[in-house]
């Protein structure tokens, strides 16, 4: 997708949370929406079940204003963690800028973790994007569970960090890391475009 | 010696960030074009920051380019080393030879430089060589030249007229990636929050992480299993306090805490900076130039509207322009310092907007077009004491002045000293300078004859003569003291022909008429002749009256009957000699703390006076006699600087 238009001054930037069922997706786009002052933030959507999930996808456009002369988007999509919307996954993962990956930082949910970042790969791979160069960041949400309940971040790092992304504690309830790792995405995301800018 | 390049010093192997882009951003361009640009390139740093990879970096990519190129690297140390051991085996020669052909010259260290004079002396005709031959020169050290002991002046000036530029220590980013290269290098892995880890401690300079690194490195070598980021700290002993958001913080703590109030606006302003520098990638290219042309003192106002500015398109070219502009400048000042050195420092030539006005301003100076010399500004018709002797001239000269060009031309004015020639001539000068758009020069033939010698002396002849054909009234004091001037009489003939094709106005005035001046060559003379040529009698007694009241005025403040009959009646008639005799007077009355009198005015002219040896004349043009110690206001009549020996052999060899 274009991401910068110089013709009418505008970049937009697509940015996805990826990650399993429950791991707080929504949540940090929640807790963003929450303190974007209300003539920047366009309408959060959010189509959720009825016990509150995401079925489709939450959608967050933040207008960010003009940013050295650019009129600036960002768009943060979620999708539905839950194994069987991958069709719905494949779709909002069309033309992402960026994706951050939500992990959940329990012990339990490790399986679930390692499953959905297999799949975010193969759907990547499938829309013909390299894993390797798309600007990704890592989350490892939940860290304000008690520490029985919760893998250490270097347990985490080894077993899903194996590209060596930034990656960050979060608390997403309370908005611990939300912002540290959308500013992580943004800045990987705008770098990406000056060297396909410069290339 | 170019062996002694480290092959693992390149810039494929050098980590690029904030604190040392501009000076890896110079380095490759010196490297890339030797000599283009940024020459000498002096990069310092505190130590371990990377100067000896940079420098090195120079030396591999310019060899990489262009294979042909000789390169040379060398310390401060090698270089006066291979210095002395040259001189004591007398082989100085062979040492200079050494560096006639290489083309980029790289020493480290140059710190070393403090208090040794002679190798600085070296250096400095060294680098003059190879900048001269547009080598490329890169010098590291320390600290910026300014604060190496008791460097040369020049030499610092030399490194100035580059580029010098420094490294600062690299900030978290740099150091993360510095640590994740070396340990890929060292085919050692470690998690990446270890890495961070350390990376968050602010190492002063690379060295001390790279000791960190190691004892890393050492540490997992004889242990089973991956060091944790707390097993880090403790190992490296590093009270290290963890930016909030690292993945390791203490969250339950830091929950909210150390949060910026405003997050989003936070966001926003790393986002802003974000793309100023990712994306706007012409912004930045502004930004360097303005950094850079800013640092030698060029005006940037141009390149920073460009800033406000929101579209790219030509940027590049904008910054091209105005480097090509600066560029200009800088030829200009160089032309203007060669032409009129006091005016080379004027700020018009570090402002490219004001470009036009830097290249009118040397025009002007290459057209000579300071304003000719004007007359004295009190010798005007309303102070020239009319008298039955002087009647004629007087009318000749106000008929002149009132019909310029048409009616007297030439007009000269011949008479013997002190009859009010200089009077005469300025008056009509004056009247001349008041018309609409005259430019008159009225000056005398000393000061013609002295300008001519230093034009002639700086070879800006055509500058000088530029100058004086131009003005639409021409007058010359005591054209007599061009006899035997043949080269200042060859150009007064060409000036005079000129201005009278031009219908200008021309007056001389002469010690007598021109047929009866010796040495004055007869194509002259017969121009003057041309015109009218009026005699001025000796100043008559009311003349003498009328002066000596006024000098008194002028210069007392005071009048005094009796002492003014007395000065008008002395026998010498020159009114050079009396405004002399006032002069003292003056002196005499401040010295004394009397009051004007006959009897000082006595004592002045018969009595100490007398005894006293009279001052040596020191003018000869119209016979002003300038006492040493009163000031003559009239500048063309002081001859201030006589012309060299040499200047007048120059003159009469024309």
């Amino acid at each position: 997708m274009s991401l910068v238009n110089f013709t009418t001054r505008e970049i937009t930037c697509k940015i996805v949370y990826y990650g399993p069922g429950r791991s707080g997706k929504t949540t940090n786009l929640q807790y963003v929406y929450g303190r974007v002052p209300e003539d920047r933030r366009g309408r959060m959507v959010s189509l959720a079940t009825q016990t509150d999930r995401t079925l489709f996808f939450d959608f967050l456009p933040l207008e960010l204003g003009s940013i050295s002369g650019f009129t600036t988007r960002f768009q943060l999509y979620t999708v539905p963690g839950q194994v069987y919307y991958n069709a719905t996954r494949k779709l909002v993962l069309q033309g992402a800028d960026g994706v951050v990956f939500v992990a959940d930082s329990q012990a339990r949910q490790l399986d679930e973790n390692l499953e959905s970042m297999q799949n975010l790969q193969a759907n990547l791979l499938e829309q013909g994007i390299d894993v390797r160069v798309v600007p990704f960041v890592l989350q490892y949400n939940k860290q304000d569970l008690p520490s029985d309940l919760i893998l250490p971040v270097a347990e985490l790092e080894e077993q899903l960090n194996f590209r060596m992304v930034p990656a960050f504690g979060a608390a997403a309830v309370s908005g611990k890391g939300v912002f540290e790792t959308l500013r992580a995405i943004s800045e990987r995301v705008l770098r990406k475009l000056s060297e396909e800018q410069s290339g | 010696m170019t062996s002694s390049l480290n092959p693992r010093f390149t810039f494929e192997t050098f980590v690029v960030g904030p604190a040392n882009r501009l000076a890896v951003s110079a380095a490759r361009t010196a490297a890339e074009n030797p000599g283009a640009s940024y020459n000498p390139l002096f990069i310092y740093s505190a130590s371990g920051l990377g100067k000896t990879h940079l420098i090195s970096a120079v030396g591999a990519r310019a060899r990489a380019v262009a294979p042909e190129l000789r390169v040379e690297y060398l310390t401060l140390e090698e270089f006066v080393d291979a210095y002395h051991a040259a001189v004591a085996a007398g082989q100085g020669e062979a040492f200079r030879k050494r560096f006639t052909d290489v083309d980029v010259v790289l020493i480290d260290d140059v710190q070393f430089l403090a208090q040794r004079l002679e190798t600085q002396a070296e250096l400095l005709r060294l680098v003059s060589h190879l900048l001269e031959q547009e080598r490329q020169v890169v010098l590291a050290s320390d600290r910026p030249p300014r604060e190496i002991e008791q460097l040369d002046e020049r030499l610092i000036t030399q490194f100035a007229g580059g580029l010098v530029v420094d490294i600062a220590a690299p900030e978290f980013e740099s150091r993360l990636a510095i640590l994740r290269r070396k340990a890929d290098e060292r085919g050692v892995d470690f998690e990446q929050a270890v890495l961070s880890a350390v990376a968050e401690y602010e190492a002063r300079n690379v060295r001390e992480l790279l000791g960190l690194l190691n004892r890393l490195i050492a540490f997992q070598a004889v242990n089973e299993g991956a060091l944790t980021v707390d097993g880090a700290r403790t190992l490296l002993g590093l009270e290290i306090a963890l930016a909030d958001g690292a993945p390791d913080a203490p969250l339950e703590a830091a929950a909210g805490a150390a949060r910026p109030a405003d997050e989003f606006a936070d966001f926003l302003d790393s986002v802003g900076t974000a793309l100023a520098r990712q994306v706007e990638v012409w912004r930045r290219r502004i930004q360097e130039s303005v950094e850079y042309w800013d640092g030698r003192g060029y005006r940037t106002a141009r390149l920073e509207r460009l800033l406000d500015e929101e579209t790219p398109a030509g940027a590049e070219q904008a910054v091209h322009a105005y480097e090509a502009d600066v560029e200009r400048l800088q030829a200009l000042e160089a032309e203007m310092a060669e032409l009129d050195s006091a005016r080379a420092g004027d700020p018009i030539f570090r402002d490219p907007e004001r470009l036009d006005d830097a290249e009118a301003a040397v025009q002007a100076a290459r057209e000579g077009q300071g304003p000719p010399p004007g007359p004295a500004p009190n010798l005007t018709f309303a102070t020239y004491v009319e008298t039955e002797g002087n009647r004629v001239a007087l009318t000749a000269a106000r008929s002149a002045a009132a019909t310029p060009g048409t009616l007297y031309n030439p007009l000269v004015i011949a008479g013997p000293n002190g009859v009010g020639k200089t009077h005469l001539l300025s008056a009509v000068a004056h009247e001349l300078a008041g018309r609409p758009d005259a430019v008159v020069a009225c000056l005398s033939a000393q000061r013609f004859l002295d300008e001519y010698v230093d034009a002639l002396d700086r070879s800006r002849l055509e500058q000088w003569r530029t100058r004086f054909r131009r003005v639409t009234g021409f007058l010359l004091d005591d054209v007599h003291l061009l006899a035997l001037k043949p080269g200042s009489q060859q150009e007064l003939f060409h000036l005079f022909n000129a201005l009278g094709d031009q219908g200008h106005q021309m007056a001389f005035t002469a010690s007598g008429p021109p047929d009866t001046i010796e040495g004055l060559d007869e194509r002259l003379v017969t121009r003057l002749q041309g015109g009218l040529v009026v005699q001025l009698p000796a100043a008559a007694r009311e003349v003498r009256h009328a002066v000596a009241r006024r000098e008194l005025e002028q210069r007392l403040g005071a009048t005094d009957d009796a002492v003014i009959a007395y000065l008008a009646e002395q026998p010498d008639p020159s009114l050079h000699t009396l405004i002399e005799v006032v002069q003292r007077l003056a002196q005499e009355l401040e010295a004394s703390g009397e009051s004007l009198g006959l009897g000082l005015a006595r004592r002045v002219v018969e009595g100490d006076a007398a005894a006293v040896a009279r001052p040596a004349r020191r003018s000869r043009s119209s016979g002003i006699v300038l006492s040493p110690l009163a000031g003559v206001r009239s500048p063309e009549k002081v001859v201030w600087r006589w012309p060299h020996v040499g200047d007048r052999l120059i003159e009469d060899w024309r």
